[in-house]
């Protein structure tokens, strides 16, 4: 049965009536009583020794509470910002990971490191402080990419990490993909440059931190995509206080894609300085501090190799990148090149042989991190550009191609040799979709008409797959990663029949509010507008991991289901005892309670009132009704799909027109698909900003970001981009009991190649990310 | 930013009087405020025009076009009849920037992106100040820099209305400043080249305004070789790229206006 506001409904969001009407409640609308500011210090220079510190000017300053240090820090024993996820390298080593203070001592590594907290009356007083503070630094040699800092004779950013490199690691087999590209038919070789961006999300980061001294508790309000995930590590690993003493409440968070997962300098310093001074103390991200201090994405340096048969058939792929991964490595920054990239590489194909290796190298940069997609988009990017430009090579129309090395959709559960098992999917059904859409067999006329008008039409596939719904705590356990990635839930009926549910997943964006509230309406049969969920607060929701990797639905979903279940299963024994039937007899559908072959029933409102008021009530059943689970899923999930972009060249002027877009995506089944629609139009904005506009850009001489603003970084606007032309096919997903796979970051995923695919098959030639107009310029007039 | 004190004079002389070399006047304030607030600048006093009514409005005079300094970019493109000019002033920024940002800021700041200046060269107008009036080709000095004296206040530009005129704009994809921004215009002293974003300053493209002297059609400017010394070279493009822009947003200048 599909209701109004069930599974399959596209609800609008009940989430946005606050953030219309301006009532969001985001982390700089908060205010404490006796609230202090704080003020970073920072970097100037890219790499330095600090000879000397002194504050003594600006203590003295006005309204000036407290100049806070790393040594203060240190003092304290607020242990250092660590990275969560452990990568061996191919030698056995595990990766170098330096100690990493959350204010710095000694040295520092970028532009824009956290020095000191100024913390004053006013935000005025604490920024007029700051500018006191007299900082004697010696610079020292910078390097800034990833290729020069690995090279021999490479500035050290880190004394006890030589060659500046984490690690050198390695998935696949060697031997057998080197086999296949010798014994080849023919083999595509081509350097390819993931380029760097900056998240961006509109809400900076910002933390308000408060102790009470009668309990001895913190509380940091963050800006944070995992609340649970910050307290565990604040207080296991930076020792800012016990558990059950710091509460941490990440409010309305506006976006994060990936960048407000990380433990960051900033927070941890206000939590720990709030108890030092007893003094609430906030701090909120100016966009500068934004772009220098956010965890940045992607910024990948690779060389691979794929080898086909004569049919075009795929008999390798061999990947070497180096990864830039900053100055530090950020909380999970070492799984994101490494087990969320290498895996990836079989795409959607049948591929015997793989072999990557990736060298991760420290920059004088800020760290790099997951940004949505995280790993994905850059194995997608490899995969879907070397199998365009085998096709090329080869005179193979790159749809055929791909439809040549397809895995069958009866070929699943389908291992591949990068230790992934997909479990469904129907790819040449998302390939012939997307084909007919664009009506692909038309694209030679439309060519010709743009030729016409001088202009250079292109057209390009991608045909991305993608891990999500992160994942199988033993799993992710057997690669490195150094927590468990289940979900937890509940679900609380309160007496008069409506629901809270408590959820450890984190909206910042996706839409929870209304698409977690259908399945309680599916399932239960309670009004949408009775249904309530609360989430983003250790001190009301149970410990739960949080929103990345288009996990919450999968995963967080998928422990609401099974909350449900437990429901179901107490309602039944409570409608049994007062029908005066056998437990057995009762059937449940929607939140009615039948016994089977009678009209005889009790609707779920009743039930859980009874459950309340238990004054005709089964013996062996306790009172209430609030159950929780926590739900582990066995795999990933896979969505996969073919996106076709179709694009037009000035080549006067380089300029590059979108014309036509289509997305067909296998998400599985689909809770919301006006939610859906929305996720797949922003991961296409930001695939499409990453292959089109957007570039982080680091000056090599002096380490300075040159795009440290709008004026410079460019951010994709609504005229930057077409109409897109979204359809989804559901296969289910066979792992979770929803179905679902997840359509958080798949635009961003596709896009880039898509996009990159349509502009060099306009030019007729291989230009890297971003597509300029002065880069295509130069590649469409021969220069 | 830092402390200062606001004033908001109603006139003119008022205005005037409060300038020293402390202050600064502010008109939209779009380049003065991000300065303030990034600790650039530590100006004592902000001389606010805003309040002075005559320093605002549009006004056909005759053969001219009278606009004064502190009429936003979106007044000016709704209601300026040269339609270059008005669609020159529609293609600043974006609506809030075009609702808060002036002519007499944009031309007084001298940035070398800015649409502006492209505007006063290409159409042979005088900048009017509470002193004296500046032909634009003498106006525009250097990056940044102009004409004007210490504590001169502009009060309204006018431009003579063109026979025909057509701006072309390659937007910066960041910022959306002009990467290269050229105004083609036949005027009653001949045809006008003048091209912003290229240059540390607006310039006046000579030898294109010679050749469509003669033949004003695209064709013209065929074989004119744009040289890239001494245009600007940065992230986004570099000078030997600018030089190709300021050739084909010529040629597209001459044929829109060619129709």
């Amino acid at each position: 049965m599909t209701t109004e506001t069930g599974i399959g409904a596209s609800v609008r969001r009940k989430e946005d009536k606050r953030f219309i009407i301006g009532k969001g409640r985001y982390l700089d609308d908060i205010t404490k009583p006796g609230q202090t500011y704080g003020y970073f210090v920072r970097s100037p220079h890219a790499h330095a020794k600090i000879n000397n510190f002194d504050a003594t000017e600006a203590l003295n300053a006005p309204g000036v509470v407290a100049v806070l240090t790393g040594p203060d820090l240190e003092a304290d024993g607020i242990g250092p910002i660590i990275c969560g996820w452990g990568i061996t390298s191919k030698d056995g080593t595990p990766h170098k990971a330096p100690a990493h203070p959350a204010l710095a001592i000694g040295h520092v590594r970028y532009v824009g490191h956290q020095v000191a907290l100024v913390v004053g009356e006013t935000l005025q007083e604490a920024k007029n402080a700051a500018e006191l503070v007299e900082i004697d630094y010696e610079e020292l040699p910078h390097v800034v990419e990833v290729g020069d800092a690995l090279a021999e004779g490479a500035p050290q950013i880190h004394a006890d990490v030589p060659g500046n490199l984490s690690f050198d690691w390695e998935l696949g087999d060697k031997a057998a993909a080197e086999q296949a590209i010798s014994n080849a038919h023919h083999v595509t070789r081509m350097d390819l440059r993931n380029n760097r961006v900056i998240p961006n999300a509109m809400e900076p980061r910002a933390a308000l931190s408060e102790y009470d001294m009668g309990t001895d508790e913190i509380t940091l309000y963050t800006t944070s995509q995992n609340p649970h995930v910050h307290r565990l590590v604040l207080s296991a690993f930076n020792g800012v206080a016990p558990e059950h003493k710091l509460r941490v409440i990440a409010p309305d968070v506006g976006g994060g894609f990936g960048s407000k997962i990380f433990i960051y300098s900033e927070e941890t310093v206000c939590a720990w300085a709030t108890k030092k001074l007893n003094r609430p103390i906030k701090w909120t991200a100016e966009r500068s501090e934004a772009f220098l201090s956010d965890a940045h994405g992607r910024d990948h340096e690779t060389h691979a190799e794929m080898a086909f048969d004569s049919y075009g058939k795929i008999l390798g792929l061999k990947v070497s990148t180096k990864a830039n991964v900053g100055c530090y490595l950020s909380t999970f920054a070492s799984a994101v090149p490494t087990y969320l990239y290498g895996t990836l590489l079989n795409g959607q194909y049948t591929m015997p042989a793989i072999y990557v290796e990736v060298q991760a190298g420290f920059t004088n940069t800020a760290p790099v991190d997951a940004y949505r997609g995280a790993g994905r988009p850059e194995a997608t990017y490899v995969v879907e550009r070397m199998i365009e430009i085998g096709a090329r090579e080869m005179g193979i129309d790159p749809g055929e191609i791909r439809k040549r090395n397809f895995i069958a959709p009866d070929a699943y559960p389908y291992e591949t040799p990068v230790i992934m098992t997909y479990d469904s999917g129907n790819y040449a059904l998302a390939m012939d979709k997307a084909q007919e859409a664009i009506e692909y067999q038309g694209f030679e006329a439309r060519k010709a008409e743009s030729a016409q008008r001088g202009k250079l039409r292109g057209i390009g596939y991608s045909s991305f797959i993608e891990a999500c719904g992160i994942a199988p705590s033993a799993a992710v356990g057997s690669l490195g990663a150094g927590v468990g990635l289940w979900e937890s839930a509940q679900v609380r009926f309160n007496p008069t029949g409506s629901v809270t549910v408590f959820t450890g997943s984190h909206s910042h964006g996706q839409g929870h509010e209304t698409t977690f509230a259908q399945i309680i309406s599916d399932q239960l049969g309670v009004p949408i507008d009775q249904v309530e969920i609360s989430h983003g607060d250790t001190g009301k929701v149970p410990f739960g991991m949080g929103t990345y990797g288009s996990r919450s639905l999968a995963v967080g979903g998928s422990a609401i289901v099974k909350a449900v279940d437990k429901i179901v299963e107490k309602s039944k024994k409570i409608a049994a005892h007062t029908l005066e039937a056998s437990v057995e007899d009762i059937e449940h559908a929607h939140g009615v309670f039948s016994v089977a072959g009678t009209d005889k029933k009790m609707t779920m409102a009743e039930i859980a009132f009874s459950a309340y008021v238990p004054h005709n009530y089964p013996a062996d059943v306790e009172p209430g009704m609030d159950e929780t689970a926590f739900y582990d899923p066995l795999n990933f999930t896979f969505p996969a799909g073919t996106h076709i972009a179709e694009v037009e060249i000035d080549p006067e002027t380089g300029t590059t027109e979108i014309l036509d877009w289509v997305a067909v995506d296998d998400f599985g089944n689909v809770i919301n698909p006006m939610i859906v629609e929305g996720q797949v139009h922003g991961g296409l904005a930001q695939g499409i900003g990453q292959a089109l506009l957007e570039n982080c850009v680091y000056d090599k001489e002096s380490g300075q970001l040159l795009t440290g603003s709008y004026m410079d970084y460019c951010m994709p606007r609504a005229d930057d981009l077409p109409t897109f032309r979204v359809q989804t096919i559901n296969t289910p997903c066979t792992t979770n009991p929803l179905g679902v796979k997840g359509c958080g970051e798949a635009g961003a995923i596709a896009a880039p190649a898509a996009l990159m695919n349509a502009i060099t098959n306009a030019l007729g030639k291989e230009i890297d990310m971003p597509a300029t107009p002065e880069k295509v310029w130069r590649a469409a007039q021969d220069l | 930013m830092y402390d200062f004190d606001y004033k908001r004079p109603s006139t003119l002389d008022e205005a005037a009087s409060l300038i020293n070399e402390d202050s600064v006047l502010l008109a939209g304030g779009h380049t003065l405020l991000p300065t303030l607030k990034q600790r650039l600048a530590q100006p004592e006093t902000l001389v606010d025009l805003s309040a002075i009514d005559s320093l605002r409005g549009v006004c056909p005079d005759g053969d001219k076009l009278a606009i004064g300094a502190m009429t936003t970019h979106a007044e000016v493109a709704n209601k300026a009849t040269i339609p270059a000019l008005a669609s020159l002033a529609g293609g600043i920024g974006d609506p809030q920037v075009r609702n808060r940002g002036t002519i007499g800021g944009s031309v007084a700041n001298n940035d070398p992106a800015a649409d502006y200046p492209a505007a006063v060269v290409g159409l042979n107008a005088v900048v009017n100040t509470n002193k004296r009036a500046i032909s634009a080709d003498d106006f525009f000095v250097d990056l940044f820099e102009t004409a004007l004296d210490e504590g001169e206040i502009i009060t309204n530009v006018t431009f003579p209305t063109p026979d025909a005129a057509a701006y072309m704009k390659f937007d910066n994809p960041a910022s959306r400043y002009a990467i290269v921004g050229v105004m083609v215009a036949k005027t009653s002293g001949g045809v006008r080249v003048a091209v912003t974003g290229a240059g540390p300053c607006v310039f006046r493209q000579s030898e294109m305004e010679a050749a469509l002297s003669g033949d004003f059609s695209p064709r013209a400017l065929e074989n004119i070789n744009v040289s890239a010394d001494g245009l600007n070279s940065d992230i986004h493009a570099s000078a030997e790229y600018r030089a190709n822009l300021i050739k084909v947003l010529a040629k597209r200048a001459v044929a829109q206006i060619n129709g």
